[in-house]
């Protein structure tokens, strides 16, 4: 599915590379604030949902080549992460939920 | 092929660069995307060890046609017992890096669930030493 799709469906907030959206294909999700959780079970094209907000978890959703990093509990992504995040192209997005209602609403249009 | 980095103890925002540089090396000697993976996961937590735990360290990786050879080498408090660091959920990192998300004690772990060869030496008070392998193929 593409991403454009995931955030209208799920109304979220754009933070960076919105004119990405369109091209980025998804897989699923990841839920952690864990690193190196992300970084040895998360799979290429999964949205990692967390409320980790520096460039480290750019780094991760890069290296992981990650679709896009969704912020909980209406976190603003601080200025390195969002400079790194317009780097690498993956785009960061936000909600007001926090990451079990977020989830849960993103598992339920993959399965 | 060989390329090297340097890493500060403490400074997270460089963390990644290394395997980030790997990463499209490998990427261009067109490597199996799944291997690739791999070698990325594991160099990644090799160089946040040494940001998170050590002073300062150096990173080698040597490429050729079958395989990649990493060595990590750095100076700091080293590592009293490799076979209780390498449980998977032991941690002596600090609360700040705790913060990050880091220290859930699966670096290690990680590296050598994704490496061939996983070689770890340290000596007390001078450093560690981590060499790892992977077959291209
Ligand atoms: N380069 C190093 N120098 C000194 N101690 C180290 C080094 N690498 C690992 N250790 C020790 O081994 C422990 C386990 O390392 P491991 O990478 O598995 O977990 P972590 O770094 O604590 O957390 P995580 O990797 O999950 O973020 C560390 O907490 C630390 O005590
Ligand atoms: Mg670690």
């Amino acid at each position: 599915m593409k991403l454009i799709d995931i955030v209208d469906k799920l109304g979220l907030k754009v933070f960076s590379n919105s004119d990405k959206l369109n091209e980025i294909e998804v897989t699923g999700g990841y839920t952690s604030d864990l690193l190196s959780d992300v970084m040895g079970n998360a799979q290429e094209g999964q949205i990692w949902i967390t409320l980790q907000n520096h460039k480290n978890v750019m780094a991760v959703a890069s290296l992981k080549d990650l679709a896009a990093v969704i912020l909980v509990k209406s976190i603003k992504p601080e200025e390195n992460f969002l400079k790194q995040s317009v780097e690498e192209g993956i785009p960061v997005l936000g909600t007001d939920r926090q990451a079990f209602e977020m989830s849960g609403e993103l598992y339920k249009i993959f399965n | 092929m060989k390329f090297t980095y340097t890493i500060e103890g403490g400074d997270f925002s460089k963390a990644g660069h290394a395997s980030s540089s790997v990463k499209k090396v490998l990427k261009q000697l067109n490597v199996n995307s799944k291997v690739i993976k791999r070698i990325v996961v594991a160099l990644y937590e090799g160089e946040v060890n040494v940001v998170a735990h050590a002073y300062r360290g150096k990173i080698e990786a040597d490429i050729n046609a079958e395989r990649i050879y990493v060595r990590i080498e750095d100076e700091g408090p080293g590592i009293p017992d490799i076979g209780l660091a390498m449980t998977a959920g032991y941690s002596t990192a600090s609360e700040k890096v705790r913060e990050m998300g880091f220290g859930a004690g699966m670096g290690l772990p990680n590296m050598k669930k994704n490496t061939d060869e996983l070689k770890v030496t340290s000596e007390v008070d001078k450093g560690t030493t981590v060499e790892m392998t992977t077959y291209l193929k």
